[in-house]
């Protein structure tokens, strides 16, 4: 009999050994199909926080922080330098693991929302997203520095505080543009709930990124069958060569 | 209207793309010169990633020089001899140019040493043009100035003496075949088919007609981009066919427009207007190497390995 009460007492509070605040998550749309005519895409990132009991009384507001990192490249950051008159290429940082998009978007200013020793564990702010790829800290300060400011300004790395929206520290959303240059592969995507800078739970999940139809076709083509390809793309600028001159031949007489 | 190219995997506007073509187009079929030297510099201002414009444009090349080259075979202005000739060097020549280019290449600073190149010789060719065919407009301007005869070069004297006779020449096979040997290793170290160099190597070295010279030399170019093509497709997989494909259809146009063009205008003009492109060019590349530029930090992506 006692046994029988203890195993309804644990059936009845599955959530003891779980947080107290957690995220359900829901997406537009968790692929994005690549088609000839894509100009780039927008994704909708929304979701409600579950809990067992009332938030606590006199605590720091909820926040909430959503990052989403395209396929990670290498990438070679040099440095041009004055020799001779002329400037040239002096020194190169290659950087690993640097994705090819990074976006955060925040409910509220980056600092004041995640504690800095919880973005060094997680990565999370751009700097630390590239510099988490295992690049060692010294003498690449400036080139990561570099790289982050040219992708910031090509709008591939982006920080946008204040762009998740949270009603009644329950429900949040956000919307992700995603570019018309757009590399295809998987798009990790990740959701933080934070109090007083500590993250109390963290979401992941993949947005998938493909391209479809004749786009996917022409691109396996081009990498399985390489001789052929490249046999097919002289076969065709010989067609054209040969077809424009005839119009215009026949178009003069 | 915008198009997602498969290969660069980037969307760019499609009237963009044939308008460039169109341009490249025009200057190929006017002065037998494939372009290489211009679509890639544009395509690089257009987005497309460096390595898909390189191996792309050549692609380009080979279909507007084909159109080009049917204009001037139905005008008999191509050499079929003498451009068998110097592509048997120009092939030769591209395959030991690759061998420099990856050995210059493992020793870092290539990129500096092409657009060195680039600048050196697009100055030199364009200036000597300029000066030379400026001089030859003034003296047919000038009543009763006879034509020049022509002149005895040295290369005159070699043995292998082979008959040209749409050129006009009884000349050695030895120096054409330097030609092409020589262009060849350039066009594989630049990138470009080499027709703004080969065409005034073809007027000053070998006392070519310039009427004949851009026939054989778009001859000639065809084949060694083809070339270039295929150790790209095969190689590094750069090919966009969706983005030569727009190239083409405005570069195909454009090579005809440009044909005429450069029927209806002197041989002279026509020299002097390319010089003057070379030049505009090379001031360019120039000023890009001399001048600080606004970002001294460049980022180049390669595929996670």
């Amino acid at each position: 009999m006692i046994r029988l009460m203890l195993l309804l007492i644990a059936l009845a509070l599955p959530g003891q050994t779980a947080r107290a605040e957690e995220i359900v998550l829901g997406l537009s749309r968790d692929q994005v199909a690549i088609t000839a005519t894509f100009d780039g895409s927008e994704i909708l990132i929304f979701g409600a926080v579950r809990r067992e009991a009332p938030p606590p009384v006199n605590a720091d507001p909820l926040e909430v922080i959503v990052t989403v990192a395209g396929p990670a490249e290498t990438a070679i950051v040099r440095l041009k330098e004055r020799r001779a008159g002329i400037w040239v290429n002096a020194d190169a940082v290659r950087i690993e693991g640097a994705p090819s998009f990074y976006a955060v978007a925040t409910t509220a200013p980056l600092g004041d929302v995640l504690s800095i020793t919880e973005d060094l564990r997680l990565a999370v702010s751009i700097s630390r997203a590239i510099r988490a790829a295992g690049n060692r800290d010294f003498d690449t300060a400036d080139h990561v520095a570099a790289l982050v400011r040219i992708r910031k300004a090509q709008d591939v790395y982006r920080l946008q505080e204040g762009a998740v929206d949270l009603d009644r520290e329950t429900l949040f959303r956000t919307s992700l543009a995603l570019p018309a240059d757009l590399v295809a592969g998987n798009y990790t995507t990740r959701i933080f709930l934070t109090r007083s800078g500590a993250v109390i739970d963290s979401y992941e999940t993949v947005i998938g990124v493909r391209k479809v139809g004749i786009e996917r076709w022409l691109y396996d083509f081009s990498k399985e069958q390489a001789a052929l390809y490249g046999l097919l793309s002289l076969a065709l600028a010989i067609m054209a060569g040969w077809a424009a001159s005839a119009a215009f031949a026949g178009w003069r007489r | 209207m915008q198009l997602y190219l498969p290969i660069a995997e980037v969307s760019v506007n499609i009237f963009l793309l044939l308008g460039l073509g169109g341009l490249v187009g025009v200057l190929s079929g006017m002065f037998g010169v494939g372009g290489g030297f211009l679509i890639t510099p544009l395509l690089f201002l257009a987005g497309i990633p460096p390595a898909v414009a390189v191996a792309t444009s050549t692609n380009q090349i080979v279909a507007s020089s084909f159109s080009a080259l049917l204009g001037h075979l139905r005008r008999r202005t191509v050499d079929m001899t003498m451009g068998s000739v110097l592509l048997a060097g120009g092939l030769v020549g591209s395959a030991l140019g690759m061998v420099v280019f990856n050995w210059l290449r493992a020793r870092g600073q290539v990129d500096l040493l092409v657009e060195l190149s680039y600048v050196i010789f697009l100055g030199t060719v364009g200036g000597m043009m300029l000066i030379e065919s400026l001089n030859a407009l003034v003296k047919a301007r000038r009543p009763g100035a006879r034509p020049k005869r022509r002149k005895h070069y040295w290369v005159h004297a070699l043995p292998l003496k082979m008959k040209f006779r749409v050129s006009g020449l009884y000349i050695s096979a030895i120096p054409p075949l330097l030609v092409g040997l020589s262009v060849g290793v350039l066009a594989a170290i630049m990138g470009v088919g080499g027709g703004f160099v080969m065409v005034p190597a073809m007027i000053y070295l070998l006392g070519m007609p310039t009427k004949v010279v851009i026939g054989t030399s778009l001859f000639q170019i065809i084949f060694v981009t083809a070339f270039t093509t295929m150790l790209h497709a095969v190689t590094n997989q750069t090919v966009d066919i969706a983005l030569a494909l727009l190239l083409i259809a405005g570069g195909v146009v454009g090579a005809q427009l440009g044909t005429r063009i450069g029927a209806r205008m002197k041989a002279e003009q026509l020299r002097i207007l390319l010089a003057l492109l070379v030049l505009g060019v090379c001031g360019q590349l120039a000023l890009g190497l001399i001048l600080r530029p606004s970002e001294l930090y460049e980022i180049q992506s390669v595929a996670a390995s």
